[in-house]
């Protein structure tokens, strides 16, 4: 059955407040769950205050200045801090998003910063994505095609060809939307999810692409596919501003007119 | 059916992340179903509609009135369509909560042919009253 409470040693409690630095004038709480799976402890929820006039525009800024400045034990994960990586993705004042595309002043009050939600926590921040990823690698994302590429040049799509891949090729594959999906919450180890499924429908939809038929085949399933009731928060979700939704609906309009 | 692992004991398992979401593979069916669910809440639309300002009308008439309103030919076959699309509909919607909420696999495969025997019987419950009426 689908458990609606967390389990006892996962349930979150008040945590240490770092105060702002005397003096300090522009001040913002940054509340941050922690867990060390080396404590043996229960998650809590830290606040760091920050002085946002000696702090960067965005929640990434306050979540590195915390980490060099205040508490070097905070763990999260974070690269290109510009949007196109994809390993900042975080729950950050209710909404999952990437830490470095959201402005600290977007936030009313407080800055809540939790996890993806519904994965398993590694520590802190950082959440345990290896099935999200045996779900993309399941799918195949790559070209198959039996008949050769020319020998001289690239395979070719014409412009209208190309500008179906629109919406779809910008994903970074940071799973805002799948970990923001309650469906995926509660059948996550069958159902795709929006990021895997919008992912597949990026090659389904690719002119180069000449295993349409096959990919449909893995994905007609009532578990796989049919787990998407359109509740559309992955399309509110995605920092990218993509639909994933949208890109599920077209897999099941092909295979509506494929099959009926 | 594959078995269900709940996210938690994920880490009890050895099977590798790709073998686990492979599973048993893909069932290959699912599109009828999602497809019916659509066609018949459209062909709800207009026969509900036609349903509840008919019964408005005949609000207070007494029983022989209305046995004969729908003894009518025109008005037994759209009741009779009501009756079968509204039980497949009702099947079909409840079929997805169970697949959404109930585990194991086993139980969920009990509710669903449950549910599908209660909507049967009523759905030819309905129906056999109509036609009573009807002929």
């Amino acid at each position: 059955m689908a458990t609606f409470t967390l389990p006892k040693n996962s349930t979150v409690q008040p945590g240490q407040v770092y105060k702002a630095e005397a003096g300090a004038k522009n001040v913002r709480s940054f509340k941050i769950y922690r867990w060390d799976p080396d404590t043996g402890e229960n998650p809590r929820m830290d606040t760091y205050e920050i002085d946002l006039d000696k702090c960067g525009p965005m929640v990434l800024d306050a979540l590195i200045k915390i980490k060099n400045e205040v508490d070097t034990s905070l763990t999260f994960r974070r690269s290109c801090r510009e949007g196109i990586c994809g390993s900042c993705s975080m729950n950050i004042d209710g909404l999952n998003t990437l830490a470095c595309l959201k402005p600290i002043e977007d936030v009313q009050g407080d800055v809540r910063i939790n996890p993806l939600p519904h994965m398993p926590v590694v520590k802190d921040l950082v959440p345990d994505l290896s099935q999200l990823y045996a779900q993309l690698r399941s799918i195949e994302p790559w070209l198959k095609a039996d008949t050769a590429a020319p020998p001289d040049e690239e395979r070719r799509q014409s412009k209208e060809e190309r500008a179906k891949l629109d919406g779809l090729w910008e994903c970074i594959l940071c799973f805002c939307c799948s970990t923001a999906c309650p469906s995926y919450w509660w059948n996550g180890d069958r159902y795709l999810g929006p990021a895997v499924l919008l992912q597949a429908y990026r090659w389904i939809a690719d002119s180069r692409d000449e295993y349409q038929g096959d990919r449909l085949d893995q994905l007609q399933d009532p578990f796989r596919l049919y787990r998407c009731h359109t509740i559309m928060n992955c399309a509110r979700t995605c920092p990218k501003g993509l639909n994933p939704a949208a890109a599920i609906g077209e897999i099941k309009t092909l295979l509506v007119e494929r099959d009926r | 059916m594959s078995e269900h692992i709940p996210a938690v004991n994920r880490q009890t398992s050895m099977q590798t992340g790709l073998g686990r979401v492979r599973g048993s593979g893909s069932a290959r069916n699912g599109t009828h179903h999602w497809w019916m669910q659509r066609v018949t809440s459209v062909a709800l639309l207009p026969l509900t509609i036609w349903f509840v300002f008919s019964i408005a009308a005949h609000a207070g008439d007494p029983w022989e009135v209305m046995a004969e309103w729908i003894g009518r030919p025109f008005n037994a076959v759209l009741m009779i369509l009501l009756i079968g699309i509204t039980f497949h509909h009702t099947e079909a919607g409840l079929q997805v909560v169970i697949e959404d909420y109930i585990r194991p696999e086993r139980r969920a495969m009990v509710a669903g042919l449950v549910i599908k025997a209660i909507c049967l019987v009523a759905a030819l419950l309905s129906a056999l009253a109509v036609i009573r009426l009807a002929v």
